[in-house]
């Protein structure tokens, strides 16, 4: 049975490990946004042992190329982009202390291993949902590679953010699982 | 012969960019609502729950549904008694696409397919729209415009099969398209079948299913039918709403047939995500 978890970032191992795949998670705190181009430089950085732009320990990543923000508003609209371009780089960001990445779509194996091992969670936001995820972001301020455009990293102050739990810290996998349940064999 | 402004063409254009960059149309709105009460997962059921609170943001406040605000994509049926003064009909839907999608703060996604360079600031922000233009009798213009995403897009794939194949073979390659797309297209889907025709026949046929109206019924009663037993097929899948397991996959199937070469069964699967964004208008 699914439960409902109200946490606050960074999160702790003792944050991680409660969960299971199908809970529903509101995150609230500070999440760092990074695509494919910052995720190459930030492990290229972690490999040369150099200093991030941020605390990687206990950081929530969320996988995000906004929309530009109208005059006033901090963001656009914000929904996650599809997770697996991130796959080759996750294992090491969860490594060297970072518990979280937000996205959608299925990871690999290495992802879900690095999961088990280093106490990480794959969470799951809706997709399409840009408008009402980008609403819950109260501030955004660009603390890396400003060239990059909407791929800069970013900090972003959430509050209530909705996720699902896809990838759990036992091996449990909720696209996998959540579809095997609901699957009618012929 | 009518003549028709190019401003005026231009503005109507830039007008059902902007409405459909926050509106959800009112019938893929009633279709999730309805899959919501029907979805047999709590997961799913509260991701559709958050998509219809999306939608009633976006729409109260003009923000975009999805960042993913999609390739302009039109087919336009023009008069043979229709002349557009003042420039060309082609320029003028591609100039009022650049101003809907920069004045609505709507995402700029085209792109050099091997650099990757963004081409707002070359060819035009969010250009080139996709049209496919054709003539009919009348003095009217009648544009059918839709947001096409990335993620949708990107599981869509055609097959000619041997005519041996028949409606057996198709109901089949439908599944396992949607089956292999999982959750990244975006579920609750639309899936546009196009069948017969050619090679290219067959996939715009199938982008232009896209564009019906969810709930509508397929005026051919077979392929009505047809329509019904690849959706119950689909929903079988388990994949549910973001491909958290469910019993909603499909929102809707719909199919445009085509006559085809005696030797030739062509089939298209084009998938569009839960934010179907989609519209028509009459100048």
């Amino acid at each position: 049975m699914s439960s409902t978890y109200h946490l606050t970032t960074p999160l702790s191992s003792e944050d991680t490990k409660q969960l299971v795949a199908g809970d529903t998670v509101y995150l609230t705190g500070v999440l760092f946004t990074a695509r494919d181009a910052a995720h190459k430089r930030l492990v290229e950085l972690i490999e040369k042992g150099e200093a991030l732009p941020f605390d990687l320990e206990g950081s929530v990543i969320y996988f995000v190329g906004p929309t530009p923000p109208k005059p006033g508003d901090p963001i656009g609209s914000a929904g996650p982009t599809t997770s697996y371009r991130m796959d080759s780089f996750s294992p090491t960001m969860l490594k060297h202390g970072s518990r979280g990445m937000i996205g959608k779509g299925k990871r690999n194996q290495a992802v879900k291993d690095a999961c088990v091992a280093y106490d990480g969670i794959y969470f799951g936001a809706t997709g399409g949902a840009g408008a009402l995820l980008g609403k819950l972001i109260k501030s955004a301020e660009v603390i890396a590679y400003p060239e990059l455009g909407p791929e800069a990293v970013r900090r972003l102050e959430v509050v209530d953010f909705p996720v699902a739990v896809i990838n759990d810290t036992h091996g449990n996998d909720l696209y996998q699982q959540g579809r095997e349940q609901y699957e009618v064999k012929a | 012969m009518r003549e028709i402004p190019f401003d005026t063409i231009v503005k109507a254009v830039k007008d059902i960019i902007v409405y459909s960059g926050t509106d959800l149309p009112q019938d893929t709105y009633d279709a999730l609502k309805k899959a919501m009460e029907d979805e047999q997962s709590p997961v799913a059921k509260n991701v559709i729950k958050q998509l219809l609170e999306n939608a009633d943001i976006a729409k109260d406040e003009k923000r975009p549904l999805c960042q993913d605000t999609g390739l302009a994509v039109f087919f336009v049926k023009v008069g043979d008694e229709v002349k557009v003064t003042g420039g060309l009909l082609k320029d003028a839907i591609n100039k009022g696409t650049e101003e809907g999608y920069r004045d609505a703060y709507l995402r700029a996604s085209t792109c050099e397919p091997f650099s990757r360079a963004n081409l707002k600031d070359t060819v035009g922000y969010n250009l080139p729209a996709i049209i496919h233009f054709d003539i009919v009798a009348g003095d009217k213009i009648e544009i059918e415009y839709a947001a096409k995403g990335g993620g949708s897009e990107n599981v869509s794939r055609a097959k000619v099969f041997p005519p041996a194949a028949g409606k057996e073979g198709i109901v089949a390659y439908v599944k396992e398209v949607i089956s292999d797309a999982g959750g990244n297209p975006c579920p609750p889907i639309t899936v546009g079948v196009g069948i017969g025709g050619t090679f290219e026949k067959a996939t715009i046929s199938s982008k232009h299913a896209l564009f019906r109206d969810i709930g509508s019924v397929n005026p051919d009663p077979e392929m009505a039918a047809l329509e019904q037993e690849i959706l119950t097929e689909v929903n079988k899948l388990g994949i549910g709403a973001m491909g958290m397991g469910g019993t909603q996959t499909a929102l809707a199937v719909h199919i445009e047939s085509n006559p085809c070469h005696i030797a030739s069964l062509p089939v298209s699967v084009n998938v569009q995500c839960h934010s179907s964004r989609h519209t028509h208008i009459t100048i």
